[in-house]
């Protein structure tokens, strides 16, 4: 039987260490849903959507409710909606169309955010990415809650440069078109190399093809019952340490995988993956930036920080793979700017820079992500970001990503404020120096060997 | 040397013993449980107010225990919430309800989330 030091050890996680379950996403395929005809397109969308996921909500309330755990998110992933637009869409007013109408369907779901304005284009682009690419920034701009990304290498194919060069541009006139709440419209558009197919968080999140017809993924958080426990083991040995962080992480995930499992059930839809994660909040004490200190840390930034991430990462995923049936998405920890205080505090104490985030990057889940730069950063030096983060993500068989934020009209020294999870941001300084005849280059780039690992 | 007759009645004592072990546990795993908490200061009565209204909702209490942690009163009950004439909702907002009157906080949760943190 339960033990009463157990249940108030559970209680205490979620009322003073901000244990949450981040989202339930639910994937949902729309490939049945093509059509030539955009009128039908978006009914067939709209009428399946509504029917698998009107209860999405609902299940997901009850069962925080019952379990006591707040679950904060309700979200969907669809179909990289390239694949299914293609002969309905021809033009940008079209793509805003069918973004509009998922805007409201969701809207009157309930739900918090719907990712799959997406195009896999790691080699090649058919004309449909590419139509469905250059409407992006009027689609963030009108929409509320759509979440986009496009996925522009991977290990196996090499990175599509020239789609890469496109998304500087795409990255910039997205800012431009939301200059009046800065330019928010770069907070739901993602670049990514590797992208996974069963990914439930933000703005990444998309039903891959791989994929069955519905699916439910779960991502975990608690980044706060991390740092809390790592309290009391201060001073102790690197053993000590990462058995403190596995207890710890197997804990968090088994309250996500119980979750996935009683929304899977409920909504009769089979239970995907969990999504192994630590995933901070703007909220005081949901940081992982506050772990990095907790392990050692003066701020994030100081050398040794790429070291203390690794070990971190590791450890959250070696804990939590046993506490799940099935692992993936981007599993590991998230280290967003604009979405963590403790991130935010140690670029403003001069301690983190765009260089040491990137190295972060290279062993951890995910990239360069929520980072504001100055407005005047040329398209050809955000592609030239982009190029790089997917450099690292291909070479080394991970995951990256790029969510930058140029935003509009402001400099170093300024913040930009986006509120609820998005947090704000001060504006960090980017290198001054010029890539534009390296990416100003036509094609790809190769893929990678997979021998002498050196 | 024990007689046949001993043994064999120990054999049959031995039977019963374990069916009846298994039919415990196969009642027990079939419950539907529920844990309830109680957090805050001390007062008269906290108790026989949430165990009236248990037995007014036929909820069967299985275990009860409590502690202090930092100066506040914590009590923990086991509850078989299987017959109970009520939904989960209505219970643990009415639940909620007598904390608030008693200066307490009431909490309902499924045993579950539990068992799935501290059980392998």
């Amino acid at each position: 039987m339960i033990s009463i030091s157990e249940v108030i050890e559970t209680n205490k996680m979620v009322e003073q260490e901000n244990l949450d379950v981040r989202t339930i996403t639910m994937g949902i395929s729309l490939l049945d849903c093509a059509d030539s005809d955009l009128d039908k397109l978006c009914n067939n969308i709209r009428n399946k959507i509504l029917r698998l996921a009107k209860n999405l909500v609902p299940v997901g309330e009850e069962i925080s409710r019952e379990l006591g755990v707040p679950i904060v998110n309700k979200r969907i992933s669809i179909t990289p909606i390239a694949m299914v637009t293609g002969n309905a869409c021809h033009c940008t007013e079209d793509y805003v169309k069918v973004a509009k109408m998922l805007d409201e369907t969701i809207t009157e779901l309930g739900v918090d955010i719907l990712g799959g304005f997406s195009a896999v284009v790691s080699k090649g682009a058919t004309e449909s990415d590419i139509a469905l690419i250059k409407s992006l920034p009027d689609v963030l701009a009108k929409t509320n809650r759509i979440c986009a990304s496009v996925n522009v290498g991977s290990t196996k194919t090499g990175i599509n440069m020239d789609v890469v060069r496109l998304m500087g541009d795409i990255i910039k006139e997205t800012a431009k078109k939301t200059a009046d709440r800065d330019s928010i419209g770069c907070t739901k558009l993602v670049v990514l190399c590797n992208a996974p197919d069963d990914n439930p968080f933000m703005a990444g999140a998309f039903h891959g093809v791989s994929e069955a017809d519905a699916i439910i993924n779960v991502g975990v958080s608690g980044p706060g019952v991390v740092k809390h426990v790592l309290g009391n083991v201060r001073g102790e040995s690197f053993e000590v340490l990462c058995e403190t962080i596995k207890r710890t992480a197997f804990k968090i995930t088994r309250v996500g995988q119980l979750v996935a499992q009683e929304a899977a059930k409920r909504l009769n839809v089979p239970f995907g993956i969990i999504d192994l994660s630590l995933a901070p909040t703007p909220a005081i004490g949901d940081s992982v930036a506050d772990i990095l200190c907790e392990i050692g840390l003066e701020h994030p930034g100081a050398p040794g920080t790429t070291a203390a991430l690794a070990l971190l990462n590791d450890q959250v995923k070696k804990g939590g793979v046993m506490a799940s049936s099935y692992v993936g998405g981007l599993s590991g920890a998230f280290i967003p700017v604009s979405e963590d205080q403790g991130m935010i505090d140690a670029v403003l104490a001069g301690a983190l820079t765009l260089e040491k985030l990137e190295a972060m990057t290279c062993v951890c889940s995910v990239g360069l992500d929520m980072i504001a730069i100055p407005g005047n950063t040329s398209a050809t030096t955000i592609a030239g970001i982009i190029a790089d983060e997917s450099a690292i993500g291909m070479i080394n068989q991970k995951t990256t990503a790029v969510r930058i934020i140029p935003v509009e009209g402001k400099d170093v020294g300024d913040e930009a404020q986006y509120g609820g999870l998005f947090g704000y941001a001060p504006i960090m300084p980017v290198n001054k120096f010029d890539c534009s005849a390296f990416v100003n280059r036509k094609g790809r780039i190769p893929a990678p060997i997979h021998s002498f690992k050196n | 040397m024990a007689s046949p007759l001993f043994q064999f009645s120990f054999l049959l004592l031995h039977l019963i013993y374990l069916e009846y072990n298994r039919l415990e546990n196969s009642i027990y795993l079939s419950m539907n449980r529920t844990i309830i908490t109680v957090v805050g200061r001390d007062t008269v009565g906290i108790i026989a107010r949430v165990c009236t209204y248990l037995a007014e909702s036929n909820i069967n209490i299985l275990d009860i225990s409590q502690t202090i942690v930092q100066g506040y009163f914590n009590m923990m009950m086991i509850v078989d919430t299987t017959k109970m004439s009520k939904s989960f909702d209505t219970v643990q907002d009415q639940m909620a309800k007598i904390g608030e009157e008693l200066g307490v906080q009431v909490k309902c949760q499924r045993e579950e989330i539990f068992d799935m943190m501290h059980r392998i």
